[in-house]
């Protein structure tokens, strides 16, 4: 490492300390601002970053209780889960069969699955939103089913990949001379021993559907169908009224479940951001 | 062999279909005048030369160019310092090393969409937190006096500064992962052949550290090029389009007013940069994976 001189570990939490308030600040803003009362809230004269008057759930009360926030909770919750589910799958298979089958342009296909996995989302959603309406899926939150998997099956096939290649070709040998099938072999041998690799590509999928945005925004229009992130952004401001102690809820309430998965697997979310399973 | 083509069979009919052909269709909108239900006429690359002849999509151009190299250099320094303080905490044991290490990743994990509200509200002409901040240590006279979002120049600012905050655990958690990685008697032979830390981090943890660096900035380079939900959330473009990039304006041109040949010419303008990262990217990727 850079170097022992720093023998005083102190001078290390001083230099954190500015970092850890810079990244945190916007979080506990929205906290503190999500429990406030409006009079408070709208005080120049209060002190901002406490409270004077006692803490309120008015904020979050609204939010349930005159904005469809419930379903657009139920909504990310259910693309979420399918959208991961669909691309876990597809992901196992492509990648079983790039990382141990033999066949005719399977190189090529490796090459442009991870060239499809650095193509930006907003690089071809107009063209996409036609499709969807082609497809008869506008304005539903099915289309996001669809749609997510297009960026999540390149990047969970990349990172599947890897994992599957560190796996001793012995053991699913064994497996298919004693007459499994390929896809036996996969499920009895690969799967299990590839558990955490599978973990990491399903947490990720998941992540990235939950907070995916672009597409959402676009490809979905009416309240019943849209998901968190454009329903706080769209329905909590009407005309010029900004709703702050409700958008602030929102965002607070939209952030908890990651938060909190993250939270319980965080050394599968940094093994698999630094494998390189961005975005 | 057939179980291989069986078994990518769903994944390449799905990159197919919503990949390959709407990147087609792309193509074939971005050569037409096609408006939302008509399909349009080809007209070459008209659309593309009325782009550039336009003053909105020119500032958004040079927008999307300052917002990408601004952020990304602030990132790669701001990560690196983040990076070796981690690194320093984690080497020494300290308590709460790891806690800290979750903490700071946490501007990363959430949407970015509903952490650019808060940020929205921070900057919010009367009750801005940050305003108040300055008012109190007598840099401005009144919370109003800054107004983030409404004047081009600040809200060009206020766009990257959210950029960076959003991505600085990437830098730092990758850039950390390669510092780890480098072996420790190097700088112990450094030390003892009296190198300085500042010789030390040029000559050992610069060079070492390089294969990392380029991959996580050419991911990063893709990401803010491309960037949307920040600009859409904090300023919509404006104000008077000041603040538009690429695919901000793409979204307004093509799916707001309904030109969707212009706007998927508009997205496209990415194509070029995007194909150069793409290419180092896969020589680097390559070398690592040795397809």
């Amino acid at each position: 490492m850079v170097g022992r001189q720093a023998r005083r570990p102190a001078a290390y939490y001083l230099a954190a300390i500015p970092f850890v308030v810079a990244l945190l600040f916007p979080f506990y803003w929205m906290v503190v601002t999500s429990l406030k009362q409006n009079a408070e809230l709208y005080d120049l004269k209060a002190i901002p970053f406490w409270f004077r008057s006692s803490p309120t759930l008015e904020h979050y009360m609204f939010l349930f209780e005159r904005t469809a926030f419930a379903t657009w909770m139920v909504n990310t919750a259910v693309v979420a889960v399918l959208s991961t589910a669909i691309a876990v799958v597809i992901s196992i298979l492509a990648a079983y069969a790039l990382a141990r089958l033999r066949f005719r342009g399977g190189e090529t296909l490796g090459g442009m699955i991870f060239a499809v996995y650095l193509v930006p989302t907003t690089l071809l959603f107009i063209p996409l939103s036609q499709i969807i309406r082609i497809l008869n899926l506008g304005d539903t939150r099915w289309s996001l089913v669809v749609s997510y998997p297009t960026f999540l099956v390149p990047f969970a096939t990349w990172l599947l990949m890897s994992y599957f290649r560190t796996i001793p070709k012995e053991l699913e040998e064994s497996a298919l001379i004693d007459g499994c099938s390929y896809l036996g072999a996969l499920v009895r041998i690969i799967l299990p021993t590839a558990i955490p690799g599978v973990l990491t590509a399903t947490l990720f999928a998941f992540t990235l559907s939950w907070n995916e945005f672009i597409y959402a925004v676009t490809f979905v229009s009416s309240t019943a169908q849209k998901t968190l992130g454009p329903g706080v952004v769209t329905e909590l401001i009407r005309g010029d009224v900004y709703y702050w102690g409700e958008l602030m809820a929102g965002a607070v309430l939209g952030s908890v479940p990651i938060a909190v998965i993250y939270a319980f697997l965080l050394d599968y979310y940094i093994s698999g951001l630094t494998a390189g399973a961005i975005k | 062999m057939a179980t291989a083509y069986a078994f990518v069979a769903p994944a390449v009919t799905l990159l197919v279909v919503l990949v390959g052909y709407p990147f087609l269709l792309a193509l074939y909108l971005s050569a037409s005048d096609a408006v939302v239900g008509d399909m349009g006429r080809f007209v070459g690359l008209g659309q593309f030369a009325r782009l550039l002849r336009q003053e909105i999509f020119q500032q958004t151009l040079r927008n999307t160019g300052i917002y990408t190299t601004t952020a990304v250099v602030a990132k790669v320094v701001l990560g690196m310092a983040l990076a070796l303080v981690l690194a320093g905490l984690g080497r020494h044991r300290l308590p709460g090393s790891r806690l800290i290490r979750a903490a700071i990743l946490l501007p990363w994990i959430v949407p970015t969409a509903l952490s650019t509200v808060a940020w929205k509200w921070m900057f919010e002409p009367q009750f801005s937190v940050i305003n108040w901040v300055l008012v109190r240590l007598g840099a401005i006279a009144y919370v109003s006096d800054l107004q983030w979002l409404g004047e081009a120049h600040l809200a060009r600012a206020a766009v990257i500064i959210v950029n960076v905050w959003r991505g600085i655990p990437f830098f730092a958690i990758n850039l950390l992962a390669g510092l780890l990685s480098i072996p420790d008697d190097l700088y112990e032979a450094a030390e003892t052949d009296g190198a300085t830390a500042f010789t030390r981090f040029w000559l050992i943890t610069v060079p070492l550290l390089r294969p990392v660096l380029a991959t996580v900035v050419l991911f990063s380079l893709i990401m803010t090029i491309s960037d949307f939900n920040i600009v859409y959330v904090l300023t919509r473009g404006g104000p008077i389009n000041s603040t538009h990039l690429l695919a901000t304006l793409a979204h307004q041109t093509g799916l707001i007013t309904g030109e969707i040949g212009r706007g998927a010419a508009t997205s496209l303008f990415m194509l070029p940069f995007l194909m150069v990262i793409v290419f180092y990217q896969m020589r680097l990727m390559r070398r690592k994976w040795e397809w």
